[in-house]
């Protein structure tokens, strides 16, 4: 059998290999980037464009204002169109920017930003071509009252951007902003996976965002509840404990430095000239050796040693945390319970690069008594919908002990109880999972970091609680004494012909201050209900 | 105490408890603790009596407000039936007083159990008696003899009331005895025993009275009892199965009970003397075939009884030490092994004749 199949020369083999460009990979791997199934995809294709569109106004310290409009065209066919009020995207950029794979100013950049690869949108405009056949519209201004008109499509084979249309138009009329539609295949259902329930989330973690969401079920909006941007993270540059080789090679081939030494100095945070110094002492390389001329084996040396020295923490300001007062107002007013509690933590560090935890409790109030406990999670105020089961966040929940503050939990679960749980993570590289990056990596100084805020939240939600308890212990009181005032009433009268009327109005007024007073009185009756007991005993032995 | 006092007192707890709620004081009522550690034998007249001791019931207490508000309940509800001069039952009373309270589903009372000891808690409290509550239990205990007596006009006579004999009330306070013609008057614990002497005619031959009290006695049994030993100095002869529970029996005839500390004036007859069964007639009478292995709870119970000083006497320490040794109990009915007639015509009459008797 073996040897009726024929083998293949080398040469043979060298024809049938050829370049797979980027956009052809993706074409036959979209499940990598979240379009695995047609809800998924409906929801990657808004989580792309909003994201963008947030990242853009932080940028451009603008307070966003995003319009979100979700039509069902057939069964299987959606219209989607994001507008925002960013800065908009210069003319000459937007094929680029919209339509070539990578290409994007967000790749070499070490600081926290919601995209990160340089791929969402144009996997986007790549999917509504693969699943329509049909160009992506893109409309935007800078200000300038200039307004460009794209229909965009992707040339897979070449990853170019291809221009279907494009014109410009002046007017008086002067906007800024971006505006996208395209149009493609999904399902639209509302669930805790899907569109609705992501907008939601985006409105809690960007409470100072404007959002307008018109989908097939009808409106919904976002109003703003900051007038505040948070603080623009500022551009760090690597910290050498957080870099891969791989990176490190193509930085000392990138590098404007002429030595060794001022590369590592100007390239790296944290790097002084001694340290630099020390570092190739321990590579034994020349000080002054161009990065450009070092090879494989002593980039290794350098990388590892590196690593062996010790630098201070990479800097914290690349870090745009919400703050507690945001994160509150963002819980606020999304969700309807009558207890808030948020935190945010001090930086941290895993691997070299800096991250903050932040997390918030909300209990009570309209949420289900019934159930577990809903759990948020946001990196860099995206939500995350998927994979909740491998995230450090839900594994963080679920060893943390929430019964000693109040909520059920059968084991190491995610408890139970009237409440939502909001953990966000921000940091310059989220370290994610997987490509879709839906689940956070369990780094052991992550899920420590968020246990703490956890246990923090929990402490005073427990407060909250036992202080709740008290209260229904007080009405229930009060029900009693309630409940046998008109018989005690009746029978006094019955006993002094004093008015009835009269005895139970004196009792209700009663109630409120003894209620409170009853508290000390109780402990002396234990006592003597014990003695009860006995007493019940020796007459039933007659 | 006339109904109109009985009635007073019943106005003053109201009262009491008005003057709390006017004064914005937590409403309470005192009641005499009725535990062992409130019981006290008095040495001199030889009975239980209730110390000083209060518990305070308040309204304003979780713990405590239902059982305020059912002690205000039956304490209406006896002065109206005082003051209208009818008499009830303790059951009806639970049934006149039971019912929802509103918009809920809690009941004033769920069992007969919840207000019965209530009555008690009023009698201590008031320092009055059930009877004079207007208030009757259960008929218990039967009664044989050559005695006439008058009962609400209606003359009766224990001689001529054929296999029943006749049941005691539980108010025996208005009797009148019209004839007594008998030398004591004998106590029996078990039905079956008073059944068995009732058919033997003992009571003709031995010219005593029989007395069944079926368990322990009630109220109006105990009060007969004290009534003949008292108004015709009859010596009183109690007979009990021999085991913890039958001597508590015969010491609650004697120095009355802790529950009823409060009225062993009138219940308790401290003249009473123990005429059976004991562990030692066990032997004497060849009964160890027919003796019973006492449970743990049997010989806690005796222990009990040892330390109680009412049963303090060396007689009833030997007895109670030789069950805690031999850890056997009999019953009376065990004497029936020797024969059905052996009670009646060899044991009671050997005892008699010897007066082999405990204190």
């Amino acid at each position: 059998m073996v040897d009726e199949i024929k083998a293949k020369t080398a040469e043979e083999m060298a024809k049938e290999q050829k370049a797979v460009s980027v956009s052809e990979f993706f074409e036959r791997n979209r499940h990598l980037l979240g379009y695995d199934n047609p809800t998924k995809a409906l929801l990657t294709v808004v989580k792309e464009m909003v994201d963008n569109s947030l990242d853009a106004c932080d940028e451009a310290r603008i307070l966003p204002r995003i319009h979100i409009d979700v039509k069902q065209k057939a069964p299987d066919r959606f219209k989607v169109m994001v507008k925002d009020n960013g800065p908009g995207i210069v003319d000459k950029q937007i094929p680029y920017t919209m339509a070539k794979l990578l290409y994007g100013s967000k790749f070499f950049k070490l600081y926290q930003s919601r995209g990160q690869q340089g791929l969402g949108i144009k996997g986007c405009v790549l999917y509504s071509q693969l699943t329509t056949g049909k160009p992506t519209t893109v409309i935007s201004s800078t200000g300038d009252g200039k307004t460009s008109y794209y229909e965009l499509m992707i040339d897979v084979r070449k990853n170019e951007p291809n221009i279907i249309s494009h014109r410009i138009e002046e007017s008086d009329k002067i906007w800024h902003g971006l505006k996208i539609e395209m149009e493609i295949e999904g399902r639209y259902i509302e669930s805790k996976t899907s569109v609705n329930e992501y907008i939601k989330q985006v409105a809690i973690a960007n409470p100072y965002a404007e959002i307008v969401f018109d989908g097939p079920n009808g409106r919904v909006e976002y109003p703003r509840a900051a007038n505040v941007l948070p603080p623009l993270p500022k551009e760090i540059k690597p910290h050498p404990h957080g870099i891969e080789l791989g990176i490190f090679r193509r930085m000392l081939e990138t590098t404007n430095s002429k030595t060794i030494v001022s590369f590592l100095v100007n390239d790296f945070s944290r790097v002084g000239r001694n340290s630099a110094e020390e570092v190739c002492k321990l590579a034994g390389i020349e000080f002054d050796k161009n990065p450009k001329e070092i090879n494989n084996e002593d980039s290794e040396k350098i990388f590892k040693a590196l690593k062996k020295i010790k630098l201070m923490r990479p800097p914290t300001d690349c870090l745009s945390p919400l703050g507690e007062d945001l994160l509150l107002k963002g819980m606020q007013k999304e969700i309807k319970a009558e207890f808030f509690a948020a935190v945010t933590r001090p930086t941290s560090v895993y691997r070299g690069n800096p991250f903050v935890v932040e997390c918030g409790i909300a209990y009570g109030g309209e949420l289900p008594q019934e159930g577990t406990v809903d759990v948020m999670r946001f990196s860099n105020k995206v939500p995350l919908l998927y994979q909740a089961g491998d995230c450090a966040i839900t594994k963080a929940i679920a060893t943390t002990d929430w019964k000693r503050y109040g909520l059920q939990q059968s084991g190491k679960t995610v408890p139970n109880g009237p409440a939502v749980i909001v953990v966000h993570l921000a940091s310059v590289w989220v370290p994610f999972v997987s490509e879709s990056k839906q689940a956070i990596a369990s780094y052991p100084i992550i899920i420590k970091e968020i246990k703490l805020g956890l246990q923090e939240l929990g402490r005073r939600l427990y407060r909250h609680i036992s202080g709740k308890r008290r209260a229904e212990m007080q009405r229930k009181r009060r029900k009693i004494f309630e409940r046998y005032i008109p018989e005690v009433a009746k029978s006094i009268h019955e006993l002094t012909n004093e008015n009835y009327e009269n005895i139970q109005k004196k009792l209700f007024e009663m109630i409120e201050k003894k209620v409170v007073k009853i508290e000390e009185v109780e402990e002396n009756v234990e006592e003597r209900s014990g003695r009860k007991i006995s007493e019940t005993r020796e007459e039933s032995f007659e | 105490m006339s109904r109109k006092e009985v009635e007073e007192k019943l106005v003053k707890l109201g009262k009491k408890v008005l003057s709390d709620i006017q004064n914005s004081k937590n409403p309470s009522i005192d009641i005499p603790i009725r535990s062992l550690s409130n019981i006290v034998f008095d040495e001199k007249t030889k009975l239980l009596k209730l110390g000083d001791k209060v518990a305070k019931r308040y309204f304003f207490n979780v713990a405590q407000a239902k059982s305020f508000m059912q002690t205000l309940l039956v304490a209406a509800f006896c002065r109206n039936i005082v003051k209208e001069n009818i008499h009830t039952s303790i059951r009806d009373m639970y049934y006149n007083l039971k019912r929802t309270l509103p918009d809920s589903d809690e009941n004033t009372f769920d069992e007969q159990s919840e207000s019965d000891p209530l009555i008690v808690d009023l009698e201590t409290s008031l320092n009055v008696l059930r009877e004079q509550l207007h208030l009757i239990a259960d008929r218990k205990g039967v009664v044989a003899g050559n005695v006439v007596i008058e009962d609400r006009g209606d003359e009766i006579d224990w001689s001529k009331l054929g296999s029943g004999g006749w049941s005691i009330p539980s108010a025996v306070e208005d009797i009148q005895f019209k004839k007594v013609k008998a030398d004591f008057a004998l106590v029996i614990e078990k039905n079956a025993g008073f059944e068995r002497l009732h058919e033997d005619k003992f009571w003709k031959k031995y010219n005593c009275i029989l007395i069944g009290t079926g368990g322990q006695p009630a109220r109006g049994t105990r009060r007969l009892i004290k009534r003949l030993a008292i108004e015709h100095e009859l010596p009183i002869y109690v007979m009990t199965d021999s085991d913890s529970y039958g001597w508590y029996i015969y010491s609650v005839i004697k120095s009355g009970s802790m529950a009823l500390a409060h009225a062993s004036d009138e219940l308790g007859t401290p003249s009473v003397r123990f005429i059976g069964l004991t562990i030692s007639d066990i032997e004497n009478y060849k009964l160890e075939k027919s003796t019973i292995k006492a449970t743990e709870q049997d010989l806690k119970r005796a222990k009990e009884l040892l330390e109680y000083p009412w049963m303090n006497h060396k007689e009833w320490k030997r007895e109670i030490k030789l069950m805690l040794q031999k850890k056997i109990k009999a019953e009376i009915e065990a004497l029936s092994a020797r024969g059905l007639k052996f009670l009646s015509e060899t044991y009671l009459p050997e005892k008699l004749e010897k007066k082999d008797f405990l204190p």
